[in-house]
């Protein structure tokens, strides 16, 4: 599929608007190309390659809203999905919470595509794959992959004069390598928007060494350890802790964020400019990160700009939608399109130096709230986990469960490494201490 | 129903509750336009075949499928949203040089459908210079015209959109006057109009319906705040699962009320309401070892994750390593014909057979008539989950049917069917199992859920947790999982109730693959004890 310029998005989202009758309406049009390859047990298991436009036309009448979407872009459906959304919106009760969509905007500048990552062949794909497979070959051991790039383009028009759009290409590739008695199992992962960075053979190298040196593991007693969590292991807590980070949840009374006001008293209902972490830990979102950029505004067209979450420690800013700020009197804030978390020039290699006793995790798998009030979750380490003592790896140790708080963890914090992408974020490397492990594992 | 069919709702209580954004939108009359025409789409099929054929396929099916969901979606007082959509279109899978090859298309000219098939052959040509060994077919003898539909009584989809609204806001309304602050509540309806073609000589039409009606509830107290999601089942019924018949309806004394293949919303809420209170009030559970009875709302999910995945033959294999992970189950554990699985009273069944289930149909998505069969017998291990390409791993001659893709546009591959425990001979009731406790935990519903990569380890929540003392319910206690080891586990079953208390649960959205694909699949099961668990304290002071 060729993707939709700017110039041509433009024209058809305005034949769309021409089309309408309703009060208001918003169309956004996204499309993605991609291209996959997935081997298992040393060799390829499926490849294909995938593309797809969706057209959403959101109508409103007064406070009533319906949403429809089609796939077909010829003259006649444009209006028949037009006219869907017009009915859907007259069937819908009035919504009281119904805002208005946003006027003409003014957008920052993002590095959020790279051609090359346009220019992939299954061939490509297919030497990628096997750069992964012949190391895992030649030491004996067997290879499941995935690699798959992305190119994706979204366009908002409304028919208040807002116009939106902006291109991104993005790459992931994930690999786990196990010995062939299956004692030993190791894993890697790289996220990139530029394809050319991508190394699989390299990436393979580093989970055959953690496959190699995961074998025999010996068990250690659950409990509360110093811990050095790669960026693939913690950055689904990260993630997880910012998604609850919502103004309006907190004001409800129903987030970690929620601040109990005493009967009579009156003042503020969430923990807003609260120090509640380690003062080393600042946390924002940055559509320009060089690194790991992201688009320049959310679904309804409201520019992203870089916002702060956690400021040395401090709750700095928290999202809300365009209704709870104007109920709340206050500023709207939407989410980010990434979580940028700053860190320290440590390596990796440098925190397991300094470190007298600890415990090195890859990465958590499985993880699953326990209590959301608490934002304490549980879930398991999984594909290279190994014991340091005095500064070196000492041995491989046994999968543990873990039963732990991201807020907890971001209050114990050590050291904190060199940021590195990983799922379009940047999280450090860092060292945690009294992280709780609560049972051990037997799965390699 | 595919998962990027949604977009992320966020916010507490509601988990991963999605909000849809793709398909082709539909008016809600034209949802009952009917389907395209058998005839027509059996052409197309056989363009499919043999444009395959004709470019060296030494086998080839195609999938023409139609796939309709609607969404309402409320909160409180108000309606957040409705949307119905459509996706339709053509996949076509080929062997070709020993190897697979799919490709699809959203349009259905007869020259599109013919390209389609030559680029399947195409794909498969390719990868066959990395195929280590040409895919082995299981045998199926063609069907010739068949048809099947869901067993259903009233089409979801023919229910005015005003009575959905009414009934879930007064759900609502139900949970709300009786102690919840706030809630969501969504009902999800899927059909899956499904035809299906081979060279082996079978043309199966076949109409599939599902359905969902959830919801999350919150109530804030002085200390913080509770949740209690509904105890109702996903299904694969039609609207009548909402009638809330009284016979399809279990009471347990001091406890909960358990759904069949009927559910009642309103009451439901409303007891989740007045049990909101009871949480936020109620003690925190004492951490130890306890014997635990376990509602089959609650159970369904420990069995998907502790028996249904771990005896994917794929995973077994390691086609899944690099995602879902591998299983404990191994080959030739299996192969010894003694590993104990579970205590001798645990027999636990695969079928895609059972009325009312999520994974009921009569022919998987590569045409092999589905059935019911062993996994454990009488404690042992004795069989695993396989597809047509799969069963001669392991020396059978039969795929057992387990073949499914989320939509026409994904290359269907091995999916759980749905994998449910047997009742006990002897037709016990739930109180009879709860009778001989006498320091234990009642759990029903389905909470927090953790396992690892080959399905040793576990720790799973509830919705609700009640002391049992004595061989009686007592009080409702909070802050309960249990962790524990899963041969371990079914090695510490002890009480199964009977046939009249076997009720189905299910997962609308079980996810597997890469590109991760969505599948529902239901477990049944009667309440079921467990002795001598360790159960810990999931309150935290942060």
């Amino acid at each position: 599929m060729t993707m939709i310029t700017e110039e041509t998005a433009k024209k058809l989202l305005t034949k769309v608007l021409a089309f309408s009758k309703a009060d208001e309406c918003e169309c956004n049009l996204d499309g993605r190309t991609a291209g996959n390859i997935r081997y298992a047990r040393n060799t390829v298991s499926t490849a294909g390659e995938e593309s797809d436009v969706v057209l959403a036309v959101q109508s409103t009448f007064g406070k009533r809203m319906g949403v429809a979407t089609i796939n077909e872009f010829d003259d006649a459906s444009l209006e028949k999905v037009v006219r869907r959304s017009e009915e859907l919106a007259r069937l819908a009760p009035e919504n009281e919470e119904l805002m208005p969509v946003f006027g003409k905007q003014a957008y920052l500048k993002t590095p959020t595509y790279v051609e090359a990552t346009a220019k992939v062949t299954p061939e490509v794909r297919a030497n990628a794959a096997d750069a992964s497979i012949t190391p895992s070959k030649k030491n004996k051991m067997i290879a499941s992959g995935f690699l798959e790039e992305e190119v994706t383009f979204s366009a908002i028009m409304n028919s208040k004069g807002l116009f939106a759009y902006n291109t991104a290409t993005n790459v992931d590739f994930s690999v786990t390598i196990r010995t062939e008695d299956g004692k030993g199992s190791g894993w890697a992962t790289r996220n990139f928007s530029d394809y050319s960075m991508l190394d699989t053979g390299k990436a393979s190298e580093i989970a055959i060494q953690k496959a190699r040196g995961s074998v025999d593991a010996k068990e250690m007693e659950p409990g509360k350890y110093t811990v050095i969590l790669e960026p693939a292991a913690s950055v689904t807590l990260i993630n997880n802790m910012i998604n609850n980070f919502g103004q309006r949840e907190a004001d409800e009374g129903r987030s970690f964020l929620s601040k109990k006001v005493p009967k009579g008293e009156k003042g503020p209902s969430n923990k807003l400019g609260e120090k509640m972490f380690d003062e080393r830990v600042n946390i924002y979102t940055d559509p320009q990160h060089p690194i790991a950029p992201s688009a320049p505004f959310g679904g309804n067209g409201y520019p992203r700009k870089r916002m702060d979450w956690i400021k040395n420690g401090v709750i700095a800013n928290m999202p809300n939608t365009p209704y709870w700020a104007k109920h709340t009197n206050t500023e709207y804030i939407p989410g980010g399109g990434n979580i940028i978390m700053a860190g320290g020039s440590e390596s990796l290699e440098d925190m397991i130096k300094n470190t007298r006793r600890g415990v090195l995790v890859t990465r958590l798998w499985y993880i699953r709230t326990l209590d959301p009030q608490t934002l304490l979750y549980t879930g398991l380490t999984r594909d290279g986990t190994f014991y340091i003592e005095n500064g070196k790896i000492k041995y491989p140790i046994k999968n543990f469960r873990f039963n732990e708080s991201p807020i907890v963890m971001l209050n114990n914090i050590e050291a904190l490494g060199v940021p590195q992408r990983i799922d379009g974020n940047m999280i450090p490397p860092m060292k945690i201490r009294d992280f709780t492990f609560s049972s051990l594992s037997d799965a390699v | 129903m595919e998962r990027r069919d949604f977009i992320k709702l966020g916010g507490v209580g509601m988990g991963t509750i999605m909000l849809p954004m793709s398909g082709i939108a539909v008016s809600a009359e034209q949802m009952l336009d009917k389907p395209m025409d058998v005839a027509y789409k059996k052409k197309l099929a056989d363009i499919a075949l043999n444009a395959a054929k004709a470019k060296g396929a030494t086998y080839a099916d195609a999938r023409i499928g139609r796939y309709l969901n609607q969404f309402v979606t409320t909160r409180e007082t108000r309606v957040d949203n409705i949307v119905n959509t459509e996706s339709a279109g053509i996949g076509i899978r080929v062997i070709a040089n020993g190897t697979w090859g799919f490709a699809s298309t959203s349009n259905m000219t007869p020259d599109s459908v013919a390209k389609t098939a030559e680029k399947a052959v195409a794909v498969a040509k390719a990868n066959s210079k990395f195929q280590t060994s040409p895919v082995v077919l299981a045998p199926v003898k063609g069907t010739g015209d068949v048809s099947w539909q869901t067993p259903i009584t009233k089409n979801a989809m023919e229910v005015p959109i005003k009575d959905k609204v009414e009934l879930l806001l007064a759900a609502n309304n139900a949970a709300m006057t009786n102690g919840a602050n706030y809630i969501t509540s969504i009902m999800f309806l899927v059909n899956e109009q499904k035809y299906f073609a081979s060279t082996d000589g079978s043309y199966i039409d076949q109409d599939i319906h599902r359905l969902w009606a959830p919801f999350f509830a919150t109530a804030i107290g002085e200390n913080g705040f509770k949740q209690r999601n509904g105890l109702g089942n996903p299904v694969g019924m039609g609207y009548e699962y909402l009638d809330g018949l009284e016979k399809d309806k279990i009471r347990i004394q001091g406890a909960n009320v358990g759904y069949n293949n009927s559910y009642d919303i309103i009451e439901d809420a409303a007891a989740a309401g007045k049990q909101l209170k009871a949480k936020l009030a109620a003690k925190s559970v004492e951490p130890g070892k306890y014997d635990l009875v376990l509602d089959p709302a609650h159970l369904m999910l420990t069995i998907h994750e502790s028996v249904g995945h771990p005896l994917e033959l794929d995973r077994v294999l390691g086609y899944e390593a690099n995602f879902a992970g591998t299983s404990f189950a191994t080959l030739d554990k299996w192969k010894s014909g003694k590993f104990q699985y579970g205590s001798d009273i645990v027999n636990l069944f695969a079928d895609k057979t059972q009325p009312y289930s999520l994974g009921n149909v009569a022919y998987d998505d590569e045409g092999v008539k589905t059935k019911q069969w062993d996994l454990v017998k009488d404690g042992i291990l004795v069989n695993y989950q396989a597809t047509r390409d799969q069963v001669h791993m392991i020396d059978q001659k039969e795929s057992h049917g387990c073949c499914y893709s989320q939509s026409w546009r994904d290359v269907q591959f091995q999916r759980m069917p749905n994998v449910s425990l047997k009742p006990n001979e002897k037709d016990i009731s739930a109180e009879d199992v709860i009778k001989d406790v006498e320091k234990g935990i009642y759990i029903a519903g389905r909470g927090s859920f953790s396992i690892d990569q080959q399905r040793y380890n576990f720790q799973f929540g509830g919705q609700l947790f009640y002391e049992i003392k004595d061989g009686k319910i007592v009080d409702q206690i909070e802050d309960v999982a249990y962790q524990s080891n899963t041969q371990e586990f079914w090695n510490s079953c002890t009480q199964l109730a009977g046939k009249s208390d076997y009720r189905l649960g299910g997962s609308f959205f079980d996810g597997k693959g890469q590109p991760s694909q969505s599948s529902a699949v239901s477990h049944g099961c009667p309440t079921t004890r467990f002795n001598n668990i360790n159960v810990i304290n999931t309150a935290r002071n942060v």
